[in-house]
């Protein structure tokens, strides 16, 4: 393993290593690291740093398109991983510590509130996409994969309306991310527009 | 006025010694100049048995005050930029006296009480909070409002250059700051002024130098370092029902029936909410003041009138 891709883990994993701290801290002194409202304060934690994480991710697509650094990609693997593991805690922290793991209260959440529908969705596609991104899935689905991972494009839209929709006031947050997701799509439109299984414009 | 755990004491109990002393020393000063007057009264009554204190520390230190900052801990870091002397009040509207008082001269003559109050954040989180404050009723009687006056508006400081919160438009919001009340309402006398909390005053990321409390209803109803008091005949235009009306009501009554349109609110998280203790509880009716208020609303739908 080469020293850039163990220098990105890490450094990925900062976020990851801050939350242990803090659940370590926290069960000694209540309070310390994850303030008055410690279930709220890991619940975002980890939702956004899955976000910036997941953006990230479409970075590293770009990079190698922009540079030919095939080696790009593995690094994006890594990233988008990374995304879904913070994403996956985010989704377990709402199960366990917000749900009580009651199926009736998920199911009426998911049932009534449209920002945990949409981040359910958001989760679940990001799913399929973290357990066929593996070598061997690449090589069997071959140009299918390609197409396949392109359900990232609807699983980020999916992520902002879920941030938006929860937001209370002061947008500037969700519109942040919203901006650096639409110049990555900007500098990729032209690229994607050439691999689009169907022309768009004919 | 400290009230005795009737179980184990918590952590967060077991610290307050200190916060105990200073406040005898300050209530003995304060006794000694005649302003503080202890009423046991029917708020104190309505404290169910496991309300005990928030820790002073989260009171003044975890804050929904956009004015300074979005983030909880934002106003605790950015309020000391606040002048509050000299601070002036406006009063205007369907009054017989109107103007501009100084604070001082509006609050003299009025006892400070200590009123121990559940303050429930539309948020889904509530503190108990040992407030000190006069009854509104006794600030608004004494510029004579007449019979026009069908409601109440305040309307927070609006100052960009002392509240970073309020340059850019961060937070959506159309400065300065307005809430109100119904007359009725605003005369109740579990409705306050509060000038200190823990037998200190007002902290600035309180509110300071003075704010609303109106325990029974969302904490957004109180605003915040008060600048204008103003009596109208209709209903005041109030900033969270500009900006959101499917989502926050006028009347905004704590009430577990009525979810907000994006999360329930028939539980609440009592803070300190820890990961292993989330310290979750059932929401109450008028936030517990039903037998106080819930009169006030006898003819209302109260799930449209929100």
């Amino acid at each position: 393993m080469d020293f850039r891709w163990w220098a990105l883990l890490i450094a990925l994993s900062l976020p990851g290593m801050w939350a242990l701290v803090a659940v370590i801290v926290d069960t000694q002194h209540p309070g310390r690291m994850l303030g008055a409202d410690a279930v709220e304060t890991l619940l975002l934690h980890f939702g956004e740093w899955g976000l910036r994480i997941l953006l990230l991710t479409l970075v590293f697509s770009s990079l190698r398109r922009r540079s030919r650094w095939k080696s790009a990609l593995r690094y994006r693997r890594l990233s988008g991983l990374t995304a879904f593991t913070y994403l996956s805690l985010h989704f377990f922290v709402y199960l366990a510590l917000l749900a009580g793991f009651s199926l009736t209260e998920i199911v009426k959440d998911l049932a009534e509130r449209t920002y945990i529908t949409v981040g359910f969705a958001a989760w679940v596609t990001l799913l399929l996409l973290a357990v066929t991104s593996t070598n061997g899935w690449q090589r069997r689905l071959k140009r299918r994969w390609i197409y396949l991972h392109r359900l990232v494009y609807l699983a980020i839209p999916l992520g902002l309306l879920h941030l938006l929709w929860l937001t209370k006031a002061g947008y500037i947050e969700a519109l942040t991310y919203a901006l650096v997701y639409a110049a990555l799509m900007l500098e990729r439109w032209p690229a994607l527009r050439k691999h689009l299984p169907t022309p768009l414009n004919s | 006025m400290i009230r005795r755990a009737v179980r184990d004491p918590r952590w967060y109990e077991i610290t307050q010694e200190s916060f105990v002393l200073s406040r005898r020393k300050m209530t003995g000063l304060l006794a000694g100049a005649g302003a503080i007057v202890m009423t046991p009264i029917a708020a104190q009554a309505a404290l169910q048995p496991d309300d005990a204190q928030t820790p002073e520390e989260l009171v003044t230190g975890y804050n929904n005050f956009y004015e300074f900052g979005m983030d909880k801990g934002d106003p605790a870091a950015n309020a000391h930029q606040l002048t509050t002397t000299p601070w002036t009040v406006e009063i205007a509207g369907a009054a017989k006296k109107t103007g501009t008082f100084d604070i001082a001269d509006v609050l003299k003559g009025i006892a400070v009480e200590e009123r121990v109050y559940r303050f429930r954040c539309v948020e889904a989180w509530s503190m108990v909070v040992p407030w000190m404050g006069v009854p509104l009723a006794k600030v608004l009687s004494k510029f004579e409002p007449n019979s026009n006056a069908k409601y109440v508006e305040f309307t927070t400081l609006k100052r960009p250059s002392e509240m970073p919160g309020q340059r850019g438009f961060g937070s959506g919001i159309d400065w300065p700051y307005v809430e109100g009340l119904r007359m009725d309402e605003a005369m109740h006398p579990l409705a306050i002024m509060v000038t200190g909390l823990y037998g200190k005053p007002l902290p600035k990321q309180n509110g300071a130098p003075w704010r609303l409390m109106v325990p029974w209803k969302y904490g957004f109803k109180s605003g915040k370092s008060i600048v204008k008091i103003r009596f109208t005949e209709r209903q005041p235009r109030t900033s969270w029902n500009v900006l959101a009306p499917q989502e926050y009501g006028f009347y905004a009554n704590v009430n577990p029936a009525v979810d907000h349109p994006r999360w329930s609110q028939a539980k609440e998280r009592r803070l300190p909410s820890t990961l292993f203790s989330p310290n979750w509880r059932e929401t109450l009716p008028f936030n517990g003041y039903a037998d106080e208020v819930a009169s006030l609303y006898a003819s209302m739908d109260l799930r449209c009138y929100h």
